[in-house]
């Protein structure tokens, strides 16, 4: 939760360095975006990320494990909050409070739910 | 005249989120079906070691779909992030891909999204959405 938000925060940041990108020059954002020393940080973090998100989605539903790594902005608000001394203004409370919310809904429900008939194409015993 | 030219900045911008977000849903709907069709990794690290369970991972063509379709999702999204502002970007991709995904596993992998998890990702989608704005 904490590598996906910093990581993408980290990837604002050395974008908003190399200003903007326009869509004919796609070579210069391939060549250029990696060696700029926030986005290569975002990139190294986005990568714990995903190795811990796909082993999650090796054992828990997609609609699971979405809105339980949501909880990941709740931490980055609080961070700014209590870290960085940022105002935290009523309507950001309000969406902390909605996400609290949703990850209590799917942290009360099973992590995943019986799939019989896709398990069994999985498995090959029918057409995809 | 190029196509980007001709459009409007505002039509562009979300033309941009929009593809961002479907990148997204097809990457992660791929990612996870592949995820499943593997089992728990846990498990197979168990027998097979952690490279045994990267080799089973990365041989996956449903997970190197998925993957690549979620590199295509990073390099858009680096493509909206600089003609758009993070504030309007960052929520709008978040809560579209949300939403996105419910449907998609829904459909596709055919999840039993139940009321609770309904209102879970609407209540994300709208929570990122207030909180980073």
């Amino acid at each position: 939760m904490l590598t996906a938000s910093v990581g993408d925060s980290l990837l604002a940041r050395g974008m908003a360095q190399m200003g903007p990108m326009d869509i004919h020059h796609l070579g210069r954002l391939l060549l250029h975006a990696p060696f700029n020393p926030f986005v290569a940080s975002g990139i190294v973090l986005l990568i714990g990320f995903f190795a811990a998100y796909t082993t999650a989605l090796s054992w828990a539903d997609l609609t699971f494990v979405m809105p339980a790594t949501a909880f990941g902005y709740v931490v980055i608000a609080l961070l700014g909050r209590f870290w960085l001394h940022e105002h935290l203004s009523v309507t950001r409370c309000i969406g902390i409070a909605l996400i609290v919310c949703a990850v209590g809904f799917v942290a009360g429900g099973p992590s995943r739910t019986e799939h019989p008939q896709l398990d069994a194409i999985d498995a090959g015993l029918g057409p995809l | 005249m190029t196509i980007t030219s001709a459009l409007s900045p505002t039509l562009h911008i979300w033309l941009s989120i929009g593809f961002v977000a479907v990148l997204a849903v097809c990457g992660e709907v791929l990612i996870a079906a592949g995820m499943r069709q593997l089992g728990d990794l846990d498990d197979i690290r168990a027998v097979s070691g952690l490279s045994g369970a990267i080799v089973a991972v990365i041989t996956n063509f449903r997970f190197v779909t998925g993957a690549l379709c979620m590199a295509a999702n990073f390099f858009a999204m680096l493509y909206a992030l600089s003609i758009a502002n993070l504030s309007l970007a960052g929520p709008a991709i978040a809560a579209l891909t949300y939403i996105g995904n419910a449907f998609a596993a829904k459909l596709f992998l055919r999840e039993k999204v139940d009321r609770r998890r309904w209102l879970a990702t609407v209540f994300v989608a709208a929570g990122v959405f207030l909180l980073t704005r």
